[in-house]
């Protein structure tokens, strides 16, 4: 790009998009800072008293206008707490509430960052949109293809599995091609001051990571507590609500039990968790549903490299295109912890093809 | 760029006069008026000086004037120290709907500490109805609070009928001022205001200074309990260079009121009058006529507001949606919501506020700049592209 382009920078006040914007209008172009407000946290704080070192909490929107300020890029903070309690924490509850166990960064970069605030940005008349991702986006044959980030340690592909032709061409990830050590290199170089500051590992909305307490806040009371079964149908104890556990979990069962148990399945309408020994986690497939191909629709079952989760390494899989935005993936061996709820994301080699929501 | 500040109603620049005459209280005349000694008494004779600069611009005297940190400190010890002092004649408390937060949510405080708030309607102007006012008084109301001109939309209340009715009654009537000072005449014993609050930053003193008008004999309870500064009612030190200003910026607001608003009621009402000529589909938030001379606040269908202000924002042009104090919230405006305001019409809601640095040519920029914004936002909105091709679509007939 040698032309100079308006490019808006979603800013978390983290060090990757904070390098974004810095080696963005280091390269010429006209850099705009933008900050999504997505969850009050006054209400957390006055309780718990103490602060947090996640992605989108109040003090990063704070960090985030001084690294504008300090480049001297205008810089604006967008309120989407309305969309985001709708579009992300209530199908966070919803999901764990049925069973599900659910991926609330997928749902936010697709119906935030990618819609609402990519739409802010073209109102601003922005060319493009970019993000501190780890991914790439490289055009070919006239159609873009979403790429693995070249740090494999920090790719971040399986987040951004949705995005559409369309939205690749108007998205920038300028770190795709970088490791954190140049990122880091990078950020001190350019004096920022989030350049040492701690990896943001915990949901942005469940800073202290106890997701059960936010659920029993957010969608509190009623009865919940359920009988625990093992696969042969043995009842071997009762939980206090079934939102508490994930399939593939294994501690915290609290059941004494030769072996070790794992929960296998969870039946919210029944108020069941199945538990079994590991060998009852091994599935040999799985449908997605809510598809998105990020080349357009196969004709035909494919081959290719299934991720169920962020960390997955990936197992060969045949995918088959199923009616109505469904897939069925069929492993080539035996997987554990297929999760109802996560993304699979299917990968020819660096390239996603696609991917789905885990029935 | 050009920078053109059209945000007055948010804040205003320090006066250079005001700047110059605070800037003595910091190193030279740095003693704590409460002081004995030489040191405490020069500074002490400056504070009582701007006690009464701010006195003769409301027309009261200086013994009723407690400074205090801001308007919204103002208001709470106003409303929070009247329900304490008059708890036990009664628990009602009468305001309007369209209030600043700052007695708003002061008083939904007070809902959940037992009081009873009843919250006043307006018109479609913006307007209070003086009868429903009247007839909302009950046995057991110890407040009245109404605000003298509307932050959002300028639209000024009947006060002085709102006062005769609070003495009619015997209910004690508290006023925030804060958008009218220095814009509008404001006299106390003319609109019988028991309780009144000013605050610097409107009026070109700096921010973190205000003052409330306390009428004499009106009790009210200390909300700060320290020492014995203002009378035992605002304990704290004084924050001498602030106050000084205040003092000043009150006095040549009051010299200069009548000439200066002249001037900015003719700026407002080009860039009025303009957008209505160049921009179909606008509607104009609040009273036509009676309304602060600085201020418009007008919804341009289709669009939303916060993109309209990003984009002038990148042009050089600061203006607001609403207050300040609450941009960056999706909620419409509450004062857009109590006018009737069709709610994407709420959305669309863009202020702007002028001073009197403001120039013709800097109001012909903006009229320049804004249409071709506008329509761009409108032909990416898909309500619009509906609209265009719908006939039965009849929002817009209702503007």
């Amino acid at each position: 790009m040698t032309e100079k382009k308006r490019i808006v920078v979603a800013m978390s006040g983290g060090v990757d998009s904070s390098v974004t914007a810095a080696l963005l209008q280091e390269q010429g172009h006209e850099v705009i800072g933008m900050t999504m407000q997505i969850w009050d946290y006054s209400s957390f704080t006055a309780q718990h008293g103490d602060t947090f070192g996640t992605c989108c909490s109040l003090d990063d929107v704070h960090d985030a206008r001084r690294v504008a300020e300090g480049l001297g890029i205008p810089f604006y903070v967008v309120n989407f707490e309305q969309e985001f309690q709708r579009q992300v924490i209530d199908r966070f509850c919803d999901d764990y509430f049925a069973g599900r166990t659910p991926n609330p960064c997928v749902l936010c970069n697709q119906l935030l960052k990618f819609e609402l605030l990519l739409r802010r940005a073209r109102e601003l008349e922005a060319d493009f949109l970019a993000t501190g991702h780890y991914a790439r986006i490289i055009g070919e044959d006239g159609a873009f293809s979403l790429r693995q980030g070249l740090d494999p340690q920090k790719d971040q592909s399986y987040f951004l599995f949705t995005l559409t032709q369309e939205q690749m061409g108007r998205v920038l990830f300028p770190l795709g091609d970088m490791t954190k050590e140049e990122v880091r290199a990078h950020a001190a170089r350019f004096g920022l001051r989030t350049a040492e500051k701690p990896e943001s590992q915990d949901i942005c909305f469940v800073p202290d990571g106890d997701y059960v307490r936010f659920l029993e806040e957010e969608r509190g009371g009623g009865e919940m507590n359920g009988e625990i079964v093992h696969v042969s149908g043995r009842l071997l104890g009762r939980h206090l609500g079934t939102y508490r556990y994930t399939v593939g979990q294994r501690r915290g069962l609290g059941i004494a039990w030769p072996r070790p148990l794992f929960v296998v399945g969870i039946d919210a309408d029944r108020r069941q968790v199945v538990v079994g020994e590991e060998e009852h986690l091994a599935r040999a497939e799985l449908v997605v549903h809510g598809v998105n191909w990020s080349q357009g629709e196969p004709a035909a079952p494919l081959q290719a490299v299934c991720r169920i989760r962020y960390r997955h390494q990936g197992v060969p899989a045949e995918i088959t295109p199923l009616p109505a935005g469904r897939a069925r993936v069929v492993f080539a061996n035996l997987q554990r912890g297929v999760t109802p709820g996560q993304a699979a994301v299917f990968y020819d080699r660096d390239r996603v093809i696609g991917g789905g929501w885990i029935e | 760029m050009k920078r053109i500040y059209m945000d007055n109603n948010a804040t205003t620049a320090v006066r250079p006069e005001v700047l110059e005459a605070m800037l003595p209280f910091f190193c030279e005349q740095f003693g704590n008026p409460s002081s004995v000694h030489w040191a405490g008494r020069a500074v002490a004779g400056a504070v009582e000086k701007a006690r009464e600069q701010v006195a003769r611009l409301i027309n009261c005297s200086p013994a009723e004037i407690v400074f205090v940190s801001c308007g919204s400190k103002g208001d709470d010890f106003a409303i929070k120290g009247t329900a304490d002092a008059l708890r036990d004649k009664g628990n009602h408390i009468i305001t309007t709907a369209v209030e600043h937060p700052a007695v708003l949510n002061t008083c939904k405080f007070l809902e959940k500490q037992g009081f009873e708030v009843t919250y006043l309607a307006v018109d479609c102007d913006g307007m209070l109805d003086l009868a429903a006012l009247e007839a909302a008084i009950r046995p057991q109301t110890i407040l009245i609070s109404a605000m003298w001109a509307n932050n959002e939309t300028g639209t000024l209340f009947p006060i002085e009928e709102v006062g005769a009715i609070a003495r009619k009654h015997r209910v004690r009537f508290h006023t925030d001022a804060v958008q009218a000072l220095g814009k509008v005449p404001v006299d106390v014993q003319k609109a019988n205001v028991d309780l009144l609050v000013v605050s610097g930053h409107k009026l070109g003193a700096p921010k973190g200074v205000g003052a409330l008008f306390i009428r004499k004999g009106t009790k009210l309870t200390p909300l700060i309990h320290g020492g014995h500064q203002e009378r035992n009612r605002r304990a704290g030190t004084h924050n001498v260079p602030a106050i000084v200003g205040l003092g000043l910026a009150c006095e040549l607001a009051g010299q200069e009121l009548a000439l200066k608003m002249e001037k900015v009621r003719r700026l407002r009402d080009r860039l009025e009058q303009g957008i209505f000529a160049r921009i179909p589909e606008v509607k104009l938030n609040g009273h036509p006529t009676v309304r602060l001379p600085n201020t418009l606040n007008v919804s341009f269908a289709w669009i939303e507001g916060e993109s309209l202000l990003l984009n002038l924002d990148l042009k050089g042009i600061a203006a607001s949606s609403g207050s300040a104090c609450t941009s960056g919230s999706l909620e419409p405006s509450h004062v857009m919501g109590a006018m009737c305001v069709e709610i994407t019409l709420a959305h669309s809601s863009t202020r702007f506020s002028l001073g009197p640095d403001n120039t013709e040519e800097e109001v012909d920029y903006v009229l320049e700049i804004l249409p071709p914004i506008v329509q761009r936002l409108r032909d990416m909105s898909p309500l619009y592209q509906r609209h265009l091709t719908c006939e039965e679509c009849s929002i817009v007939k209702r503007i």
